[in-house]
């Protein structure tokens, strides 16, 4: 159970504290409510890269960096189709120095034509090593446009292409921070060695003057029902064939969210999981294979990406999958099955929870959700789920008319 | 009164920090295994971390104590590689190995509430593991396959390299196993070596986290009268031969996009004078994000999307390494701008500002990284097995308080001479 108190400053800001007095240390985190999926079709990729210029000077402040680490704090930063979050963990001695930093680039960047031509190339070079220059660094570009046709999900953060990273000019960062990095579309997490007191007063001081923006109303093209299988023939320079394959799912607030995730690591989560077992052990027709889901907060994606053991043919590879999914959605799974993945659930909370930056994350991540304490009640929604919802939900999901396949065969 | 955000809140400067290595509590199981504990922290959680004499220092044919290590989890004389899964992972619990060089680990996570379900399935994997034919060979099959795609990464390769240069092909910190050393391991080779570095093997247990209040019977119980610690390891050496040759650039891929930049040169071990201080050294290089390195080639020139420096961590010989991966048409100015800030760093003093801020972050961050007990119990091990204490500790803070520019300068000229690295970009 995770303790925290909650309150609200004037201009919109949400302010969460969870103080925990055994540690030295404070984490000052800062969740603003955008992601990729508020882009515009034609500028994808510039929510990450305005992450990159939030490191670029603010207005009060030439370097962000510089000031912390001379706190003997660090930071960073992630950008996700739903959301981009700025933490830093710091002697909680020093916290007023976070709060310095993240108030003046709230307040606004410096704008600096510099920096964005600097970024730019780093997050072209980032593109490069991550979705280039790498084994099968295109699958998931080509897996999201196969799969999503209307809702922005169909790009990933890093953008559907160098271009749109290349053209990005200033005219659009200034209207993108201006549109969505306001103290009303963010949420503020301190935890550690803080007191409620301390941070109401830090935060009234310096984000407290900051003007509130006109509120974001996200009205996102919805994904429509999926009708028929969708099918893809990639050929590239790898050295094995992989086989992608992905279903609708619902939200992160679906009712049956919390058995999809169960669903996924039954069906090949790890080394004791139904794919692993069968086809990798037993069957020996894949050297690696998972199944697993986005976990987005708009309708997802379950996934079962594999690599094929060299002399399996890709329909063979195929139909091995489809049986074990047939046999999901045809058996009653046995209760402990189930059980197993409770099991593993908890444990996997107990060890994140360990740390005042995952508690931070946390806290911020199901605030944005539509409450933080949604945090506390995760494990009891896992408890619930049974052998009959989990087969009820794979009924509903995996239906081959909702489903899009990648082939994606090696060259040599 | 108005805010001034120009003005940087008060600080207090970490070097003022009173920072301290919690101790750790130890005890003798009965067969003589040293355990060293740390308890703490909220969750009901902890970890058992069995480091065992067994690295890649000890195998005479390439690739076995990785191996060993990874199978001994694939079948046991009681059961199968599914079945041992199925005991740890029905209690949520996580077994996760790894073979270094000198040691190998069998580490376990899990809830306190269940270290007495899974703890006789650790002990049964260090007395009965019996490596069934049919593992070793999906194994084999799968890591070739592995193999095959790892090649295609420029920086796969880069990483073999730069090491096999350094350290030489036979050395266990510069060898690295190919299609034909997977395809040579026998199964009379895995149960030779895990009857020797594991069964009968050398171990030494660090645990931390939340125990059950039985967990020291439970471990002499289940740990504690296993074969273990029984004879000497006999002290194996391994000539380093480095290579003659100092720069190579090599050809992966005709159509990559960037190219894979290490440069790197050897450095002693954590017990020479030199180490501490250097470390200092090495975060103003390129040790950290506000570092030379990131700030002039990632943030003010955009080459790349991040570059690091850092002292290997190796018992017995360790170096020291740049490394970054780069777009094609500026691999060339990248080295250049490398060897352009070892040139500064030789020529020109630090100034008390810089240097400050850098000491501030390093203890700063110190005492983040000691904040949880898996942390703490981490510290202690490195601490234990190179032969060192906590004056260790305590000696590198103040070497990180006092440090002049002076001092940093004459290490760079000692240690920052281009002729004394090798270069390799695989592009």
């Amino acid at each position: 159970m995770i303790q925290f108190d909650k309150f609200e400053l004037d201009n919109g800001l949400k302010v969460i504290v969870h103080q925990d007095t055994s540690t030295p240390m404070a984490v000052v985190n800062v969740l603003y409510n955008v992601g990729a999926k508020d882009e515009d079709p034609q500028k994808t990729g510039f929510a990450h890269l305005f992450e990159h210029l939030m490191f670029g000077g603010s207005i009060h402040i030439p370097i962000y960096d510089e000031p912390l680490q001379r706190a003997g704090g660090e930071n960073n930063a992630y950008t996700t189709n739903d959301l981009t979050n700025y933490y830093c963990q710091i002697p909680a001695e020093n916290i007023e120095t976070a709060f310095w930093l993240e108030s003046d680039r709230m307040l606004s960047l410096a704008f600096s034509e510099k920096s964005l031509e600097v970024q730019r190339k780093v997050v072209c070079e980032e593109f490069k090593e991550h979705y280039i220059n790498k084994p099968y660094g295109d699958a998931w570009h080509k897996m999201r446009t196969l799969a999503y046709t209307n809702h922005p999900y169909r790009w990933m953060t890093i953008g559907a292409s160098l271009e749109h990273v290349e053209q990005a000019k200033m005219q659009d960062v200034k209207d993108f921070f201006f549109k969505f990095y306001r103290p009303n579309n963010a949420i503020l997490v301190v935890t550690g060695n803080v007191t409620t007191e301390q941070v109401k007063q830090l935060a009234e001081k310096w984000f407290g003057p900051i003007a509130a923006g006109a509120p974001y109303e996200r009205n996102l093209p919805m994904e429509p029902v999926q009708h028929k299988s969708r099918f893809q023939d990639v050929r590239a320079d790898v050295p094995l064939d992989m086989l992608m394959m992905t279903w609708h799912m619902g939200g992160r607030l679906d009712e049956n969210y919390h058995a999809t995730d169960l669903m996924t690591d039954v069906i090949g989560g790890g080394a004791t999981s139904r794919l692993y077992e069968q086809l990798i052990k037993v069957k020996q027709i894949f050297s690696s294979i998972d199944c697993y889901h986005f976990g987005t907060i708009d309708p997802g994606l379950v996934v079962i990406e594999g690599k094929l053991v060299k002399g399996i043919t890709m329909s063979v590879a195929e139909k091995a999958v489809l049986d074990e999914i047939e046999l999901i959605k045809n058996t009653m799974m046995p209760t402990h099955e189930v059980q197993k993945v409770i099991n593993k659930t908890e444990s996997l909370i107990c060890f994140e929870d360990m740390s005042i930056m995952n508690r931070a994350h946390s806290l911020a991540y199901y605030e944005l959700l539509g409450d933080a304490n949604l945090m506390n009640q995760e494990l009891e929604k896992y408890q619930k789920v049974t052998p009959e919802l989990i087969q009820q939900t794979a009924q509903q999901i995996f239906q081959d008319t909702n489903r899009n396949t990648l082939y994606y065969y090696s060259k040599s | 009164m108005a805010l001034d955000r120009q003005m940087a809140p008060v600080i207090k400067d970490a070097i003022d920090f009173d920072i301290k290595l919690k101790p750790y509590q130890h005890f003798v199981l009965d067969n003589q295994v040293e355990v060293y504990t740390y308890e703490g922290g909220a969750e009901p959680v902890m970890l058992m971390d069995m480091v065992f004499f067994a690295g890649n220092s000890y195998e005479d044919k390439n690739w076995v104590a990785a191996a060993t290590n990874f199978l001994l989890k694939n079948g046991t004389t009681k059961k199968s590689a599914f079945e041992i899964n199925e005991a740890f992972e029905f209690y949520g619990a996580h077994l996760s190995r790894n073979c270094y060089n000198e040691t190998a680990t069998i580490a376990l996570h899990c809830l306190t509430k269940y270290f007495k379900e899974v703890i006789p399935v650790v002990s049964e994997l260090i007395s009965e593991a019996n490596f069934p034919e049919k593992e070793l060979q999906i194994y084999q099959q799968n890591l070739i396959q592995r193999l095959s795609l790892n090649l295609k990464k420029s920086d796969f390769i880069a990483n073999r390299f730069i090491d096999e240069y350094l350290f030489g092909i036979d050395h266990p910190y510069g060898k690295y196993a190919m299609q034909e050393d997977y395809k040579n391991v026998t199964l009379a080779d895995l149960t030779a070596f895990y009857d020797t570095y594991y069964k009968h093997g050398k171990c030494i247990i660090f645990m931390a986290g939340k125990f059950p209040s039985d967990m020291q019977e439970l471990l002499n119980k289940h740990i504690g009268q296993l074969p273990l610690n029984k004879k000497v390891i006999a002290n194996v050496t391994h000539p380093i031969v480095s290579a003659a040759q100092k720069q190579y650039s090599v050809v992966n891929d005709a159509s990559s996009v960037q190219g894979s930049i290490r440069i790197a040169r050897h450095f002693p071990n954590r017990h020479h004078p030199d180490f501490a201080p250097t470390q200092v050294l090495n975060n103003i290089f390129g040790g950290f994000f506000g570092s030379r390195l990131m700030r002039n080639i990632r943030e003010d020139k955009g080459y790349t999307y991040g570059i690091h420096s850092y002292i290997q961590n190796h018992v017995q010989q360790c170096a020291w390494m740049i490394s970054t991966d780069a777009g094609k048409d500026v691999c060339k100015p990248t080295m250049e701008e490398v060897y352009k800030e070892m040139k500064i760093l030789r020529e020109e003093l630090v100034s008390e500002d810089e240097l400050k801020l850098v000491k501030n972050y390093v203890l700063g961050g110190l005492l983040g990284d000691l904040d949880g007990p898996f942390q703490i119990i981490a510290r202690w091990k490195t601490y234990i097995l190179n032969d060192l204490t906590d004056a260790y500790f305590y000696n590198t803070i103040d070497v990180v308080k006092s440090i002049q520019p002076e001092q940093l300068k004459t290490l760079a000229e000692q240690y920052l001479k281009p002729e004394d690295f090798y270069e390799l970009v695989v592009y």
